[in-house]
């Protein structure tokens, strides 16, 4: 068996050493390892979003970062995305609009669109569509995500 | 009638409509915060203690006898724990058992688990891993020697029914109509749907349009892939947590694979991360079950790959078609014959008979004919896909009817409503309409702003396609327990894929004149309630939404009987309005009579139904397209979804489900096939390849939701959740028709396909001597 590592790093505000496998990806990591397992795998291999987290404030696929890579840095998954027991305003508006059917691709929306919002506070429905492309989601049809997703940016501005 | 909503989901409204006080709103499901969160459980995040990883070995080959299995060096490898094959599944019977949805023979179930003597696709299971971690189970797994001797692959229609053709299965045999024939073959079965006189209603005829057709297989494409814990304990006694469409469906397929009774199995359903008719047949739960018995008695958990998902399920049959309609000079359909040719994949059991009765529903026939065939292939096993097998047909059929009345001169709305099918009409098989909203449908298109506005510009085209689906009833069970603050826990066993706590609790509230908030809606396991047919055929909403509204029903009269004693009057004069329970002078809030009512005794409800009558489901659509003409990729400019709902109970979640299917379908239209090169390997398995629609590739698809209640519902529901994937291929292919000027024959209109009709077009109308001279 493969030898185990430690990482040190910081997930979601916390300070957190684990140990893992060099072999293990971030997203194994997160969910086995660390018992978060709001990142989801829907492909494995970069297509899907599913596993977006936030990695030193940038968008990435969990699936495809070697845990070990984190070691020193600062990750944000979908369980650190609502502050303080309050549901982020995306969280809530993917409620409000239904953006959600069968819910797996939602936290990997939910990141993404965040990541969105952050770099682009103002997005027009094209720049909402363009950027969430790197998530799939085969229940809605994107209409009531993308929708949700400009709601918030209308109400923050 | 038509509830047009052109700003899609519309935020919540205040209150419900025709009457009603919850059904018509647009609550927050009750599994919402966790799903926006992280916090739900879908089937690949059980942990338990003891978790051992399991990894399922899958044939390279498409079609290949298994000569021998060595497993000794896998078993060597540190860490595994347990190896399954084939061998260590009971013998099936050859014998057909219908364990939810459809009929299965048992031994075809148990070989597509395992494979016994032959692979029959490439992604075919051969063997099972457990070890304590996923990739010493994966490593384990390449360690495993299979000898093969490979057989010639069988992959098309046409490969399948060449009179040389390899045979899948030995003991095949062609069932025609009741007749068995002696040969073996790969034709599983044909059948013959007639009316009529065709010869004369084609004599009548003063045009004809005779066309013929082939789609490819295409994947259910779900996110969450397939994923199940087992836990076989040292008592015998199994459980099974995966994510399915139904948990019953779960739990007879594997006790019939393993040949146990169904007291020694509880199946647990998780949240489930899509399905589509997909996540019906089991695949990995029996792996995994075998391997926790052998790994002595520790819970295995199988994660099935992205690839494994594409290669080894689902997927929905690839098609042969031949439509040939004609109508007479005054655009009435004088006869029609279609004949499909459907790939079942590895073993019999295409969607070909849900596809006969789809093919000509939508149209008012005096002579027709549907001939259906179901055909083995060396793909997988075909599972059902949203309306399975419709919108193949739906693609021919559409197609040919936009070809005809633009022979007629007439406008195909127009064409459609002449010849629409209304109540008392027959669907190919016979069975006869109740009320039913087609046409309302076509008109709702027919009059939206979206058909009214021009559309203008070179390489733009609009389109429209009806499509029907029959939905379904089915076997629904619910428990309601009263709780004393005047609460409800509602226990049902519907699996909740796209907002059913919702719908099936909103009825509850309506049936109860209580508020939406107060019904807890769950999903609880094969133990707690009784048989429950799987989320599917468009029937949860409808049919558990029944059992929901008699287990108000019965609450209330309960109720009402309990307050007579405690009043002293009879029941008869307890009147029960806005939440407030009556009598004379007395009166009392529900919540008040909640606790009331349960000081001697507490209260809960069982209903139990299997409603004949549902309502069958139609939808029409619109589209507007463009096309590069240098590469040949068509771009999406709108979209208008009309369909048939019955009534509404969440209009966001019926929204949902019309925006959903359209997506999925304007995908099958344009992109999706699996690809196979000549050896039957699946080269495309991976969602880079296999490429469903992203936010960018569509536009907002606008819903017109028809409400044309359903008779036999207390609130009118039609199931709606499958019939808006039938039309949109059709309604692509007509409108790429209207910007080019070519009546695409096959599925996908991939950019390479459309690019290769256009310049085939292109060099016909060169090779013409005179243009334009007929």
């Amino acid at each position: 068996m493969a030898k185990k590592i430690a990482v040190e790093t910081t997930i979601n505000g916390e300070e957190t050493i684990f140990l893992c496998e060099p072999r293990q990806t971030l997203l194994e990591a997160l969910r086995d390892n660390l018992g978060l397992i709001g990142s989801k795998e829907g492909c494995g291999n970069g297509n899907c979003g599913a596993c977006n987290v936030l990695l030193d404030g940038v968008l990435v696929n969990s699936c495809l970062v070697l845990s070990p890579e984190i070691e020193g840095r600062d990750v944000v998954t979908i369980e650190g995305i609502a502050v303080d027991g309050e549901l982020h305003p995306l969280q809530q508006k993917f409620l409000e609009h239904a953006s959600l059917q069968c819910g797996i691709c939602t936290p990997g929306f939910i990141v993404s669109a965040k990541a969105l919002l952050d770099e682009n506070p103002d997005p027009s429905e094209h720049d909402a569509r363009l950027w969430l492309a790197g998530n799939l989601c085969r229940c809605t049809g994107y209409d009531k995500i993308v929708r949700a997703v400009l709601d918030v940016a209308e109400g923050d501005a | 009638m038509a509830n047009t909503n052109p700003n899609g989901s519309g935020g919540r409204a205040a209150n419900g409509q025709n009457g009603y006080k919850v059904i018509g709103t647009r609550p927050v499901r009750p599994d919402g915060v966790d799903k926006v969160t992280g916090r739900a459980v879908y089937a690949a995040d059980v942990q338990m203690t003891g978790l051992l990883h399991g990894f399922v070995l899958r044939s390279p080959h498409a079609h290949a006898y298994i000569r021998s299995i060595d497993t000794s060096k896998a078993e060597a490898l540190p860490g595994v724990r347990a190896i399954v094959t084939a061998a260590d599944l009971p013998a099936a019977e050859d014998k057909i058992e219908d364990l939810g949805e459809g009929a299965i023979n048992l031994k075809h179930l148990s070989d597509n688990v395992l494979a016994d003597e032959k692979a029959l696709y490439h992604g075919h299971a051969v063997a099972g891993v457990a070890a304590v971690n996923p990739h010493i189970a994966r490593e384990a797994a390449e360690l495993i020697e299979v000898e093969y001797e490979l057989l010639p692959p069988v992959m098309t229609v046409d490969d399948a029914l060449a009179d040389d053709a390899p045979i899948l299965l030995d003991g095949l045999r062609t069932d025609s109509m009741g007749e068995v024939g002696a040969e073996p073959t790969n034709l599983a079965s044909f059948f013959r749907h007639q009316r009529g006189d065709l010869d004369a209603g084609f004599a009548a005829a003063e045009q004809v349009v005779d066309r013929t057709y082939r789609t490819e297989t295409v994947h259910q494409g779900y996110i969450e892939p397939h994923a199940a814990t087992a836990l076989h304990s040292a008592d015998g006694q199994i459980t099974i947590w995966t994510s399915t469409q139904g948990s019953f469906a779960v739990r007879g397929q594997v006790c019939e694979i393993l040949q146990i009774p169904v007291s020694r199995l509880k199946v647990v359903p998780t949240e489930i991360g899509g399905g589509f008719g997909g996540k019906i047949n089991v695949y990995v739960e029996p792996v995994a079950v075998l391997l926790s018995q052998k790994a002595g008695h520790e819970p295995v958990k199988i994660v099935m790959s992205r690839a494994d998902v594409l290669a080894a399920t689902g997927p929905t049959s690839g098609s042969n078609i031949r439509v040939k309609m004609g109508a007479d000079a005054g655009g009435k359909i004088t006869a029609a014959l279609a004949e499909l040719y459907y790939e079942a994949g590895a073993y019999p059991g295409s969607p070909v008979g849900a596809a006969a009765n789809v093919s000509l529903a939508p149209y008012a026939l005096e002579n027709m004919q549907v001939d259906g065939y179901d055909i083995v292939v060396n793909r997988p096993r075909s599972a059902a896909y949203r309306a399975p097998g419709g919108t193949n047909v739906a693609f021919a059929v559409e197609s040919v009817v936009d070809e005809l009345a633009e022979k007629m001169g007439m406008d195909p709305a127009e064409f459609r409503i002449l010849n629409g099918a209304k109540e008392n009409d027959r669907r190919p098989d016979g069975l006869q309409y109740a009320r039913i909203g087609h046409i309302e449908t076509v008109e709702s298109i027919r009059d939206s702003e979206h058909y009214q506005s021009p559309l203008e510009g070179k390489y733009r085209g609009r389109g429209i396609a009806s499509g029907y689906w029959n939905n379904w009833g089915g076997q629904s069970s619910a428990t309601a327990v009263l709780n004393p603050d005047g609460t409800v826990n509602l226990n049902e066993a519907s699996t909740d894929i796209g907002g059913t706590r919702a719908s099936i609790a909103m009825q509850l509230a309506e049936a109860m004149d209580i508020e939406y908030e107060q019904v807890k809606a769950r999903v609880v396991d094969t133990d707690t309630v009784s048989y429950n047919d799987v989320t599917g055929g468009s029937r949860t909403t409808y049919s558990t939404g029944l059992a929901a509204y008699n287990l108000g029903q019965q609450l209330k009269e309960e109720m009402k009987r309990r307050l007579a004693d405690h009043w002293d009057v009879p029941a008869e004069n307890i009147s029960y309005e806005d939440g407030v329970f009556e009598a004379g002078s007395e009166s009392m809030p529900f919540a008040e009579a909640a606790g009331v009512v349960q000081r001697d005794e507490p209260l809960m409800a069982s209903s139990t139904v299997h409603p004949q009558d549902f309502g069958p489901g139609f939808s029409t659509q619109l589209v507007d397209v463009e096309i590069d003409p240098e590469t040949g990729k068509i771009t999406i400019l709108r979209y208008t979804i009309a369909q048939d709902v019955g009534k509404a109970i969440h209009p966001s979640y019926v929204e949902g489900q019309m925006q959903g299917g359209v997506a999925q379908g304007i995908g099958w239209a344009i992109n999706e096939e699996y690809i196979y090169d000549d050896e039957g390997h699946l080269l495309n398995a991976s969602l880079l390849d296999y490429r469903m629609p992203t936010a960018l590739d569509l536009p907002m698809i606008e819903t017109i939701m028809v409400e044309v209640p359903h008779p036999a519902h207390p609130y009118g529901v039609r199931g709606v959740g499958e019939v808006n994937i039938v039309p949109p291929a059709g309604a692509v292919a007509n409108a790429v028709y209207a910007a080019t000027g070519v009546r695409m024959e096959k599925l996908p209109i991939s950019p390479a396909n459309l690019l290769e009709a256009m310049w085939a077009k292109e060099a016909e109308a060169a090779a013409e001597p005179v243009p334009g001279d007929d």
